[in-house]
């Protein structure tokens, strides 16, 4: 992408676009390799050579590969875990895109994907379907009423935050915080008026990615290309809006329109990895941060590497919860365990940073 | 006529900002805007610049209504320091700067070597270049507002909006790039738009003054014409001695401890 052929640039903005090129090479290796390395994890330890195998087996006229696999391993691969590791990939991904687009909008290096309520309306919504034992949609009902309740909480946010001056930042944070409150209010309504159904809404509100199907992976993946063309697309807008919408519309942006996509899209993102997975907190937080030590603000370079960093954490964790550890733990649980203190250190180095606030 | 106004108004809520304002603005002319606090300057510059839309009356540039134009052409036409701003993100100053290169690149396109060299010329310029390679986060006011000069510079439009865009700045660094954008009137036919509020400074290097007053224009006019005792007492409620000064070469205004008038 960047002009690294010519040589009449400024070296070090060539190194900067091979240094680019180089962090997304190296997370693309590093996530290949964990998904090979996950999928021979687990009750059933299959060989890296085998999962080769059996995922190059299924290219057309590769079957003979296949031969002198166990014939149970093709199954375990490509039906319980390569589900659920891609699930996890991508849902990871999504969550660190719309977390550098709300940081980005929101102009607040600490919003995350549910600072606007996505995951409190979506905790409602799932809840509301398990409470009712909602079943048209069969495997389907609870991500579908999970969405609905995002994108319904979506919308009242960007309501109440617009005024005739627009969607500020400030008003956004704050609505997103006044529905969250009102959201969670309902979840625990809910919760009291079920009674033998109270540990599935528990369960679901901590995440998992158990018996995901190749269905999840595609919704996912489908959520994720959609939303990484439209950031995409309006990077370069995002980065000059750092300078205030003034400044930006100065420079042609027109910053309403682009907040709102970015806005719809982020949070649609967001809504569909939680729909799948149920909420996992802090990894749209962090992921967005540590990347910005990487390839600093420009969000042309830190778009595609967090999306990386973001499956490689989430893969990672899931991995860990999965097959390491003696017993499961639920995914939103230990990225919060582990997140939490992280953010705490990043906050707490923000105030003693010395950085100039105004 | 470079940018032209006709019978200009604004409001925020009902309360008028701007009331009926009309002005012509000529090519190759540095214009500043005085008044008290709230008086409607800034509502008018962003009226210039199409940041707002009027309730009534047409803005016009180069004789097209500013309606006409597309965000991306304003971009190329107008430039603007604005009076605040903030950057909430570590972006160095040179990446600061380099954006107002955006509206003349394409969307994918990544600057170029001529690029990079108006960049490099804009900051020795300025005198950023020395910290075009620190977090704007991490600079002082005065540092910042100067990069954000430099990135309205490198915009290198044919109108340079000013928005109290040197407030923060010491006295060398607001005369060095006040002389700059004075000798980029005179040498190259920019145009200037600046609010201000030191009226001596604005004396120094504005060639037509706009004076305003509850949002309307109450004297405009070259500066030694507009620039009278009795025009700063109707505007600012001070009394003054307004005297050409042969060493400011230009008028300049003095005040005594009990100018205010209540």
């Amino acid at each position: 992408m960047k002009r690294a052929g010519k040589s009449s640039g400024r070296p070090k903005d060539l190194q900067s676009g091979r240094r680019i090129f180089w962090q997304i090479l190296i997370l693309a290796l590093v996530l290949a390799a964990m998904v090979v390395l996950s999928s021979g994890l687990g009750y059933l330890r299959i060989s890296f050579s085998d999962v080769l195998r059996i995922v190059l087996g299924k290219l057309p006229g590769m079957h003979f590969l296949l031969d002198g696999v166990n014939s149970l391993f093709p199954v375990v691969v490509t039906d319980v875990r390569l589900p659920r590791i891609l699930t996890a990939a991508a849902v990871g991904a999504g969550l660190a895109l719309s977390g550098v687009v709300f940081q980005g909008i929101l102009l607040n290096p600490l919003a995350d994907p549910y600072t606007l309520g996505v995951s409190a309306g979506a905790a409602l919504g799932a809840s509301f379907a398990l409470w009712l034992n909602i079943g048209i949609w069969g495997i389907w009902s609870v991500p579908f009423f999970a969405f609905i309740g995002s994108g319904l909480t979506l919308t009242a946010v960007i309501y109440l935050a617009s005024s005739s001056a627009g969607l500020s930042s400030s008003n956004l944070i704050l609505s997103g915080i006044i529905v969250s409150a009102i959201l969670s209010a309902g979840v625990s309504f809910i919760k009291y008026m079920v009674d033998e159904q109270v540990s599935v809404i528990i369960f679901w509100l901590m995440g998992s990615f158990g018996s995901k199907t190749w269905a999840d992976v595609w919704l996912t993946l489908g959520a994720l290309a959609a939303g990484l063309g439209i950031c995409g697309f309006f990077s370069r807008e995002l980065n000059v809006m750092a300078l205030g919408s003034r400044t930006a519309a100065s420079l042609g942006v027109d910053t309403q329109k682009v907040r709102l996509i970015l806005l719809i899209t982020a949070s649609l993102v967001s809504a569909v990895c939680v729909s799948v997975s149920g909420i996992i907190g802090f990894v749209g937080l962090l992921v967005p941060h540590i990347c910005r030590t990487l390839t600093g603000p420009d969000n042309q370079r830190l778009i595609p590497v967090s999306i990386l960093a973001g499956a490689i954490l989430l893969l990672g964790a899931d991995t860990l919860t999965r097959a390491v550890l003696p017993h499961e733990i639920p995914i939103g649980v230990l990225t919060a365990l582990t997140g939490g203190p992280f953010f705490c250190y990043i906050y707490r180095k923000r105030q003693t940073g010395g950085v100039h606030d105004d | 006529m470079t940018i032209e106004t006709e019978h200009v108004s604004f409001g925020y809520g009902g309360q008028p900002a701007v009331s009926d304002v009309s002005l012509k603005l000529r090519a190759g002319m540095f214009y500043g805007i005085l008044g008290p606090n709230g008086c409607g300057k800034t509502t008018l510059v962003d009226l210039l610049i199409r940041h707002r839309t009027p309730d009534a009356g047409s803005v016009s540039y180069e004789g097209k209504p500013l309606s006409t134009y597309s965000r991306k052409q304003i971009a190329r036409k107008f430039a603007l320091v604005p009076q605040q701003y903030s950057v909430n993100f570590p972006f160095t100053s040179r990446q600061v700067v380099m954006m107002g290169r955006y509206p003349h690149l394409g969307r994918f396109a990544f600057p170029g070597p001529a690029d990079h060299r108006q960049v490099d010329e804009i900051m020795d310029q300025t005198g950023t270049r020395e910290f075009e390679n620190r977090f704007i986060s991490e600079l002082s006011g005065g540092e910042r507002q100067r990069v954000i000069f430099a990135r309205a510079l490198v915009q290198d439009t044919p109108v340079l909006i000013l928005d109290e865009a040197t407030s923060n700045l010491d006295i060398s660094h607001a005369i060095s790039l006040f002389g700059l954008v004075f000798r980029q009137v005179t040498d190259k036919g920019k145009t200037v738009v600046a609010v201000m509020q030191d009226i001596n400074l604005a004396a120094l290097f504005c060639q037509y003054l706009i004076l305003m007053k509850r949002g309307r224009v109450v004297h405009h006019g070259p500066c030694d014409q507009v620039l009278t005792e009795n025009a700063i007492q109707s505007v600012f409620n001070v009394k003054s001695k307004v005297y050409e000064d042969s060493y400011a070469e230009a008028r300049q205004v003095v005040f005594n401890r009990s100018s205010h008038v209540p």
